[in-house]
Parts: structure tokens; sequence; C-alpha cells
């Protein structure tokens, strides 16, 4: 299968001055992504799966190549393939060169408020407007038309490209957003927890509308979520982060039906289900402080099946199966 | 021969202004009927963001005043109390908030809301003989006032503080617990946990839940009965069981088939429902507020609101079930 | 002891911010330094500050006379820092007056609401309106004869007061629906010890802030004031200074230390309560938000 991402041993945090209850200033780095190798497929939905701190959002920024401070990349490369065939150093360019050639042409970034994308003082159909202008050469009479076609080819209401964001609903507008996204076409779509602050039913629109464009412009998205079931419905692989790590890799089946991380297995036992009262358990704990992370396997303080190896040895990333990654002692040799 | 009701909420409303001057107005909770057991059992009030089960929870508190209606809990009108009967209710009935960091103010350490609690809803002046109730308490919830004492909000994880939180409002023995949406800013691995505390004090220590949530698959898995909530107007009410695998109001139904579950991953990019649009002005309508979404619309649903039709012990607000 | 605990940490705060905000350190610097010339400095003065030709007139700056000598033949120097007092103590009182009511209407206000809040507002929104200077100026005409400094400050009270009350009720308007005052409701406490324990918190930087700026607000009344003659004209304060040396035209003369003096005093006073103010804001956003 195509590659469209390489992500070779991303390392990065956040660098912040102490806060205001130490009276010294040393600096303090909060250890977000902590190694992790990626590669992503062309004509998939990938999944990254995890709780709050695991680095999900962290990692997607860096993806996109968003680096604002406090974030810092120490480490690590990633390159996108476009599908002419080019290979784009993300880790190398320049936020000018990202901006100019790369952003919304390659790859989009939904995050998790549309309305950070969104300008309140601009109408929808101006949004697409300056898009199609910048990066399609077109004036505005041609960019209204273009518009309108290409939304009611999404699936919106024509009605919305007169509106200004704060009318439309939550629902209606993170959709909106989606559209931009993928107006241009890009190989790699990175959606940061796209239906987090929606109701279920919004986020049944949503969802259906990232993979029916998925299935026609045969892109790649990358969903963020910390909601297994959105997970459950939508991606074809998941990864699911724990503490900065990736800790399994699989196709969505695999890992619904035979998880293999104790970390993974105790987060597809908790899930409730609607026809099903049996008495579930959580994970006791939390996860650790990235200030300050525990040595080895960072899941082992919570791990119902450690060993003496967790405490004193990272494990690593290991293709147990074909296509399916786990970073636990308990497959490695 | 009427049953003696634990809460009864008789058509209770409260009217929101807003725009300029606070002219418009719309109701967040609108003629809602509900009755609540004296029997220690969980009650959930489902429903998605901006339906009123907030505004309703905060007036079952006493935290808000409703604009019409009447709240009675074991038969006293909450807006009639006198201040015995003030402290009395304080001690019967307590609550926990959706967000931990907020429930606390971040400026003070955790423990000053847990003596205070002792100290005028018990009468425990006594520094030491508190420490040791609150300590008692804590333990209830796996935790202990060494744990506890000396920090700020910001030095406990979500899922620990949600459990102070419990704790504080444990405090009092209550009857009643309103907890609104206590587990969805918790990570997923620690939910359970939590709501089987909740399932255990309901069970051994004989305390009633008011379950706010949108979440329905936890709302099945902890709750004896079940009310759905649409735009401040109660749609469905009765055992949880058969409400949500019933499904007989044309909302509940696509609230389920919108729920995203493993399980369902062939068939639910299929069904699709039509989405809300522009919301304020679907809760002024005076007729049926989901008629202009639903698949099953009829004339006399855009004409008058539907009253509640038995259907074999579930109660559904639908024209569909006259 | 709570009262206790709250000093230590009033001074913790202080000794944090001194050691790490550049602005608040030099604005609290120079304060020092201006009240130590103005109350622990002035009352050393060798030549009185009062009677007139108690010096040679219009000497320049020399060793003798630091800032030189004015026309109604007194010493510049000690002129000034007589000045600095009396004018920080007319700033203190007013600040001290105006920045409580303020505290108090803003907190029952917002924390009442109904017809009490829009009485209060209404009354705080009419001297809003009102130009504080004219009525100062018409006030201040009317009882020129026998105004002291003390009612001066007080006066110019009248017009500061609601500034604060409008922010310290629009800060108890948004801290009121926050879950922890919900909290506290519910754990039995009263609405005072709500507005004491939850809410003062939040609102005491600010007040402190309200309280630097209304020094800073009544310090440039009296001199605006002064400049028009109505001020305490027979007694020392830097508007009264500068309204003298206007009248004997001492730029026009050449007597430029006379005139200078009390403007670049002026100055150095708001740039350092500013600072402080800004220093203190700063620091109140970072913790608090």
């Amino acid at each position: 299968m195509e590659l469209v991402l390489r992500a070779v041993n991303l390392k990065g945090g956040y660098s912040l001055k102490s806060s205001y209850a130490s009276a010294s200033q040393h600096e303090i780095y909060v250890d977000a992504v902590s190694g992790v190798s990626l590669e992503l497929l062309r004509n998939e939905i990938f999944g990254i799966a995890g709780e709050s701190g695991c680095g999900k959002s962290t990692l997607i920024k860096m993806l996109y190549g968003y680096l604002e401070p406090p974030l810092v990349l120490k480490d690590g490369s990633i390159y996108l393939y476009t599908k002419e065939g080019k290979e784009i150093p993300i880790t190398s360019l320049t936020k000018e060169q990202l901006k100019k050639d790369v952003f919304w042409r390659h790859v989009s970034y939904i995050p998790q408020s549309s309305m950070n994308v969104l300008n309140p003082t601009m109408r929808i159909r101006d949004h697409f407007a300056e898009m199609l202008k910048l990066h399609a050469g077109m004036n505005k009479e041609e960019a209204y038309k273009e518009a309108e076609k290409y939304v009611e080819h999404m699936g919106l209401p024509k009605d919305v490209l007169a509106a200004f964001p704060h009318q439309l609903s939550g629902g209606m507008r993170q959709r909106v957003v989606i559209s931009l996204a993928l107006l241009m076409k890009p190989d790699l779509i990175l959606a940061d927890e796209p239906t987090s602050a929606l109701d279920v039913i919004n986020q049944q629109a949503v969802l259906t509308m990232l993979r029916d464009s998925q299935e026609s412009f045969k892109n790649t998205v990358v969903i963020v979520s910390h909601d297994m079931g959105v997970h459950g419905v939508i991606t074809h692989r998941i990864a699911v982060m724990y503490a900065g790590r990736i800790m399994e890799i699989g196709r969505t089946e695999e890992i619904f039906e035979d998880p293999l991380h104790p970390y993974t297995q105790a987060l597809i036992k908790a899930l409730p289900r609607l026809g099903d009262k049996a008495q579930r358990r959580g994970l006791s704990g939390h996860p650790p402080d990235l200030k300050n992370p525990p040595p080895g396997c960072r899941f082992r303080p919570r791990c119902p099946s450690y060993g003496s190896q967790c405490r004193e040895e990272t494990p690593s990333l290991i293709e147990v199966k074909p296509g399916r990654y786990v970073e636990c002692w308990l497959y490695s040799t | 021969m009427s049953e003696n009701f634990m809460l009864q909420i008789i058509d209770v409303s409260k009217v929101f202004g807003y725009g300029f001057l606070g002219r418009i107005k719309f109701p967040a909770v609108d003629h809602v009927f509900l009755n609540i057991e004296d029997k220690p059992k969980i009650f959930t009030i489902a429903g998605e963001s901006g339906c009123g089960k907030t505004t309703l929870a905060r007036m079952i508190l006493g935290i808000i005043e409703p604009s019409s209606g009447t709240l009675l809990y074991r038969n006293k009108n909450l807006q009639k109390l006198s201040s015995k009967d003030k402290l009395w209710f304080l001690k019967e009935v307590q609550g926990v908030f959706q967000d931990p960091y907020d429930t606390f103010n971040p400026l003070k350490r955790v423990e000053t809301y847990l003596f205070e609690a002792a100290r005028n809803l018990l009468g425990l002046k006594n520094h030491e003989e508190a420490s040791k109730y609150i300590d008692d308490t804590l333990k209830l919830m796996g935790l202990s006032l060494k744990d506890v004492k000396g920090k700020y909000p910001r030095e406990f994880s979500g899922g620990e503080l949600q459990r102070v939180s419990i704790a504080r409002a444990l405090i009092s023995k209550p009857k009643l617990m309103v907890v609104d949406e206590p587990v969805s800013m918790i990570d997923a691995s620690m939910r359970m946990n939590i709501l089987n505390m909740f399932k255990d004090l309901r069970d051994n220590d004989e305390i009633s839940f008011i379950y706010i949530t949108h979440d329905l698959a936890t709302a099945y898995y902890i709750s004896d009965d079940m009310a759905i909530m649409y735009r401040g107007v109660i749609v469905e009410t009765g055992p949880a069981e058969r409400v949500l695998i019933e499904r007989h109001h044309p909302y509940t139904k696509a609230l389920i088939d919108a729920l995203p579950e493993y399980v369902k991953r062939s068939e639910w990019l299929i069904k699709k429902t039509k989405p809300p649009g522009m919301e304020i002005k679907e809760f002024v309508i005076p007729y049926c507020k989901y008629a202009h979404l639903c698949q099953f619309k009829m004339h006399i649903c855009t004409q008058k609101r539907p009253p509640m039709f038995d259907v074999n012990g579930v109660k559904v607000s639908c024209w569909l079930y006259q | 002891m709570p009262a206790l605990s709250f000093l230590k940490s009033i001074g913790k705060n202080f000794i944090f911010l001194y050691k790490n905000n550049f602005k608040f350190r030099l604005g609290f610097t120079l304060i020092m330094i201006l009240f130590i010339l103005g109350f622990a400095v002035s009352p050393f003065s060798p030549t009185s500050t009062r009677t007139w030709y108690v010096v040679p007139r219009d000497r320049p700056p020399s060793l003798e006379y630091l800032l030189g000598t004015s026309s109604m033949g007194r010493d510049v120097f000690w002129e000034l820092c007589a000045s600095i007092g009396k004018s920080l103590t007319i700033a203190l009182i007013t600040a001290l007056i105006a920045s409580h009511i303020g505290l108090f209407v803003g907190l029952i206000s917002g924390i009442r609401g109904g017809i009490l809040d829009r009485f209060l507002m209404f009354i705080s929104d009419t001297f809003i309106i009102v130009p504080g200077f004219l009525l100062l100026i018409v006030v201040i005409s009317i009882i020129k004869s026998w105004i002291t400094i003390p009612l001066l400050g007080a006066i110019i009270s009248i017009v500061s007061w609601p500034w604060p009350a409008r922010q310290v009720r629009s800060m108890v308007l948004s801290l009121r629906e926050r879950t922890f005052v919900y909290t506290a409701k519910l754990s039995g406490m009263r609405t005072g010890k709500v507005l004491l324990f939850e809410i003062m918190p939040y609102v005491l930087g600010w007040h402190l802030v309200n309280f630097t700026n209304t020094i800073l607000f009544s310090i440039g009344t009296e001199s605006g004031l002064a400049i028009f003659g109505l001020s305490i004209l027979g007694d020392n304060t830097l508007g009264v200074m500068l309204y003298w040396a206007l009248n004997y035209y001492a730029l026009f003369r050449g007597i430029w230390w006379w005139i200078t003096a009390p403007i670049i005093t002026l100055v150095l006073i708001f740039i350092s309560f500013y600072l402080v103010s800004i220093g203190l804001s700063e620091y109140l956003h970072r913790i608090i938000g």
C-alpha cells in the first residue's frame, strides 16, 4: 500500500517557565511526545486513541508542522508523500514555506473548536473565496460559483454560504470547516477531536461527512479522539497512545476484538455498551506526570500484568503480526 | 391513593432572557412534570447539551428558582422553606458537578469545603471530630484526609478530584444526590470506577441519584429509571431498560441510532438523521418541538404539543401513541 | 489564625512580584523614594516652606540650594519635598475612600442583583456621566476658603468611586456563576462568607490595582485644579507649586528650576504608580486570568 506520511522517532513537548508558586525560574519540560514513529497509508481513516495527557493532540500538531512555542520539536523527522509523487520534508521547512506550499494544499488541520478556523467577520462564502483566490487563482465571481457547487456536493444547504459563522450551529460550523479543509483536495487531513464538542446527532453528521468524502477523494484522514466509539464506527486502523508513546497499532477490528496491550485491553473492557449491564472495571491510578515520567515502561504503574523488566527498560514498538504493532514486554522476546 | 414521592416536579418552567436588554425570552425548561419515587434508585435525565437538564438539576438543588411551577421535596415546597427546613434540605439533597477543577476554588485548599460542610451541615465544630468524620467519608471514595490535606485543586488528577467532590457531597449523609455529568470530564479508564461507586452507594447506603448526562451508554449502565429531555421538554420517561431498548419516541430512536459503537460499525454510517440547524427557534415553538426533524411528522404535530401517553408503563410525549 | 496566614500569603506574593517583575520593582522603588522624600525628609526642612522670603529669591541650583530658590523666597528642594508629601496625602485619602466605597458598592451590587443593583448602578452611572472635573471646579470654588488637605482628598473621591464599583461588580457577576460558588452554598456557607472567602480572593488583587489607579487619578486631578487656582494655595502641593510658578512667569523669566522640579516630579509619580499598577495587573492575569 502506498505511504502518505512517515514520521520517524518524533520527540517533542512543552517548554514552560515555572508557575508562580515557586520562586525560582528554572525551565520545566513536559515530555509530551516521546519517540513516536508512524506510517500513514493512502486511502485510509487512521484513528489515534488515548486519554487526556497522552500526547495525541501534540502529535497531530507536530505532523502538521504547527510548532508554536511553547511547543518544541526536539528530535525526529516527518516526510509527506503527495499524490504527484513529491516528497515533502515537513520538519525541515520553515513556517512560511509550510504556509505557502503545504497547509490546506497537501495537509489540512481541523482543530477541536471550529471557531478557531472561521473568521467571525467574514461570511462563509468569503472563506471559500479567500482560499480559492490564494490557491487556485480564481477571482471573486468564479470563487463564489465554485463554492456553491462544492458546498452542494458536500451535502450542505446552500444558504450556509451567506451566513456568518456565529449564525450557524456548532455542528454546521464543523461541517463547513471540514469542507474548507477538503477544498484543495489535500493528501492528508488531520482532525483533532472533531466531534467532542458536538451532540450525538451532529457528531453522526460530521463523521458521516468525513467518511463519505474520504471514500470519494481517496485521501487519508487522521482522527484524534478519546472516544473509542468514534474510532469503532469510522476508522480503518487505530493507534493507541499513552503518556507520549504509542502502545499499539492495528486494524480497528483487531483492536476491538483482540486487543493485545494491557492498556488497550483495559480501555476496551471499560466501554459501556447498550444492552449489556455486566459490571465493568476501570483502571486504578492516573496517567503519569510528564514533567517527571516513570522509568521503563510508562504504563507499568497501572499495569495489571507488569514484570521486573518493565521498570528497567522501555519496550519498543514491535510488529508482532503483519501490520500489528505492540509496545509491551509481554510480546517481545 | 397517592404514592409518597421523594421529589415532585410540578409544571416547572425556567425562562431566560437574552439579546438586547434581555428581551428575547426562551424557556430552557418548559412545563416539566416529573416524579421521583422514595426508593433508592438511580434516575437518569438524559439529553443533548442545551436541552435544559442542567437547568433542571440546578432547580432541584435549589440553586436557581423556577420561573413558574412548584418543586416539592418530601412534600415541602422548595421555594417556601423555613430556615430550619433550608438546613434540613441541604443535608438531604447534595450535588456533584461536571468540572472537578471548577467545583473547588482554584485559590483555596480543597479541604476547606469538606470542613465547611462538616461544620455547617452537621455542626461538627471541633477540628479533631470533624477530621475523623471527613477521613471516614473520604475512605468510602478510596482516599484519605492525609492524601487531601493541604492540597490545591490543580494538584489532583481529574478522577481523584471528582472523588473528593463526591465525598464532600456525602458528608451530610444525603438521601438524594444530583450528579450533573459527573464523569464526562474524566478519562474513560476511570469512569467506570466512579459509576460503580454510585451503584454501591445506592445498594449499600440507600442513596437515590439523579444522574444527568448526554451519554446514553453510561446511562444504560447504571440507571434504573430514565427521562429523555429535548429542548426543555420531557419526551419520554420510564424504566431505563425499556426506554432505551424499546425506543418509542422518534427522538429517543434517533439518539440511540446515532450512538457510535463498534458493534454497529456496518450500519452506523448508513442510518442518517437530519441534525438540528439554528437552535434557539426550536425552543419557543408551541407545538411538538421535535416536529420539524421528525421522520414521522403528522399534521397534528405542528398544531398542538402532545401530552404524555402511557405505553405499557413507559410515558411518551408523541402523537404517534395517541 | 486565618488573618495571619492571609498576611503571610500577601507577603509571599509581594516578594515574588518584586523579585520577578522588573516593572513592579522599578515602580515600587521609585514610590519608596518619593515617600521617603515626602514624609521622612521633608520635616527636617531648615527653612520654612510656607512663609515668604526666607531665602534669597530666584537663585539657580547650587550646593547651598540644591534645586535653587523660587521667586517667593523659598528653597525649591524643601518646598518640593513638602509638596510631594502633601500631594501623596491627598491622593492616599482619595484612594482609600473611593476604592473602598467602590469595592463595597461593587460587591453588594454584584452579589444581590435585582433592584438594589439597578439603583446603585444608576447612581454610579450618574457620577460617571457628569463631567467630574467640572463638578469639582464648582464644588471647590464654593468652599475654597475653608478647604483643607484631607477634605480635598475626600471631595475628589466623590467623582472617583464609580469606576472601581463597576469593575468590582462585573467581576462579582462573572464569579457568581462559577461552580465553586455553588459548592460553597451547598456546603452551607452563607452569602457573606461566600463573598469573603470565595469571591474576595479574586477581587482583592484588582482592588489593589484600582487603589493605585485612583492615586494617579487624584494627583492628576489635584494638579489640574490647582492650576486653575482651585486648590489650597497657601499650602504646598505639587499642583500649587505649579500654580505659583506659572503665576510668576517662572519659565519666561528664566527661573526654570522652579517649574521643572514639580513637573518632573509629577511625571515620576505617574510613571512609578503606573508601573506598579501594570506589574500587578500582569501578575494577576497570570495567576487568576
